[in-house]
Formats: structure tokens, sequence, C-alpha cells
């Protein structure tokens, strides 16, 4: 479907706008792996982190059923690709200090080193990981 | 007040997770996968998410945040082991499964076994975190 990209700026506007509100409102950075690593660490602001979780998860829910073609997620089926990617990904941001939404969205629009570097590195390795895995070594 | 807003941010960032195709694992790695059936798709939603936050810096400047505080100052550029390690391993798993933490928590109720396992993994390598990133700065004081 050649309409998938207005889709994908409408959604980013949002994200944006979801990270502006959060800016904005509290004064806080929105970034999804530091704001759930907090409630697994049980660091301070508990109440803010999980209704913002609830949001995460609610609207999704709610809007999902009105697409005409419902959005899946396609996620492989190989459990072991995806606990050895879940451990990665969890470890990573936490020790990056941020994910995509941290350190993308809000480090690169505030022109910070560390977003844009880190925003790099993770696209790169990414890119990397999926080529070797699936035309090189075709494991995935 | 502080979760009203939270509350408020977190269904924005999850419609716009949903409606922008990125808990679509198949567009995230389309996206990383140059050598594959290349999908733009990620790149028009992280320019589209990065135009209101321009704004909102720009607006944070000589102003509090709504309910009070200070906005968080930008951290000095150090581009420390923590950081470049952290993101390598974020990204080797982001590519392996096409899920970041946003993604992973928006699609719980959907994503089937899998999504519930990738959670259950990414919420245990949280808890690793500090005692591995303790261990990179050692393994960093003793080089």
């Amino acid at each position: 479907m050649h309409t998938e990209w207005i889709w994908g700026l409408a959604g980013g506007l949002l994200i944006g706008l979801g990270a502006a509100v959060y800016l904005l409102g509290n004064g806080r950075i929105m970034g999804a792996s530091g704001i759930l690593g907090g409630l697994v660490d049980g660091s301070d602001r508990t109440l803010e982190r999980l209704s913002f979780v609830a949001g995460v998860i609610a609207m999704p829910l709610l809007l999902r059923p009105l697409f005409s073609s419902v959005p899946e997620t396609h996620l492989t089926g190989n459990f072991a690709v995806i606990a050895i990617a879940g451990v990665l990904v969890g470890a990573g941001t936490r020790i990056a200090n941020g994910c995509t939404s941290g350190h993308g969205v809000c480090g690169i629009s505030r022109f910070s080193v560390r977003g844009i570097v880190a925003t790099l590195i993770y696209i790169g390795a990414g890119g990397v990981t999926i080529v070797l895995m699936r035309h090189v070594w075709e494991l995935i | 007040m502080r979760a009203v807003v939270s509350l408020l941010a977190g269904s924005l960032f999850g419609a716009g997770l949903l409606i922008s195709g990125m808990t679509d694992t198949t567009k995230v790695q389309g996206w990383l996968d140059v050598f594959g059936n290349w999908d733009p798709t990620l790149a028009f939603v992280m320019g589209g998410a990065i135009l209101p936050m321009l704004v909102a810096w720009r607006m944070s400047a000589h102003r509090t945040p709504l309910t009070g505080g200070r906005f968080p100052k930008m951290s000095p550029p150090n581009l420390d082991r923590r950081l470049i390690i952290g993101s390598v391993m974020f990204g080797m798993g982001w590519g392996l499964a096409g899920l970041c933490p946003g993604p992973a928590i928006a699609s719980i109720t959907y994503g089937g076994l899998g999504g519930v396992m990738f959670l259950i993994a990414m919420i245990a390598g949280m808890f690793a975190a500090p005692g591995l990133g303790a261990q990179l700065d050692r393994a960093a004081n003793a080089a």
C-alpha cells in the first residue's frame, strides 16, 4: 500500500506530541525504557510511570479494532530469538540510558550529541544484525 | 496532576505507535534491512515525532514545566563506554526481533505469547543492567 508513509508521519506526529506533553507538562524526557526501567528499579514517581504505561497499553487496545486491516506484530515464533533479543533490548537501553524514544525522538530534537550518537549506533547495530542474520547466516 | 499528564502523554504515544505501524516488526526490520525489501516508514515516523519536539524544546526555554520543577539539563557530550556498548546491545536486540521498548509495551495486548515473552525478557534485561553496567565500569578502570 502506498499510503503507509502518511500513517507513519501521522503516527510519528502523535508520538512527538506525547513527548511534548510529557516534557512541557512534567518536565521529563519521554523515554519508554527509562519510564519502564524506573518501575523495574523501584525508583520514585511510580504513579506517573504507571499512568504513562497504562496509556501506552490502553490506546492500541481501543484503536486497533477500528482499522480495516487489523494491525499485527508479526513477531517471530522463534522463542530463543525473542528471549535473547528481549534481554539485549532491556539491558542495552538501560546501560545506554535511552532507547528510540529517549535518545532518538527527544535527544535528536534537542541536538543532543549523546542522543544522536546513540541513535546512529543502535540503528547501525540493528542493520548489521538483521543483514547478517537474514542474508549472510540465514538464521532468522 | 503529573499522573494525568503522564496518562495523556502515554495515550498519545501508544496511539502514535499503533497508527504509525511501529508495533509491526516487519516494518521495523524492513527499514533496518537495507538489502531486503526496504520499507521507508520508520524514517517518516522518526521525522514526524521530532517535529513537535523541536517546538517543545524551544518552548521550554525561559519557562518551567506546567507541574513545577525544572526542565532536564542537557547531559555533557560524554560518549562513554556505557552509551556505546549499551546502544550496540540495544541495536542487536532491535534488529533481531524488530521491537524496541515502546512498541513492546504498546503491543502487549495483541502480540500473543511471543510478545509477552519479549516483555518479560526485556524486564529481566533491565534488572540485570545495573550489574552489567558496573562490570563495564570495572573493565574500563582496569584497562
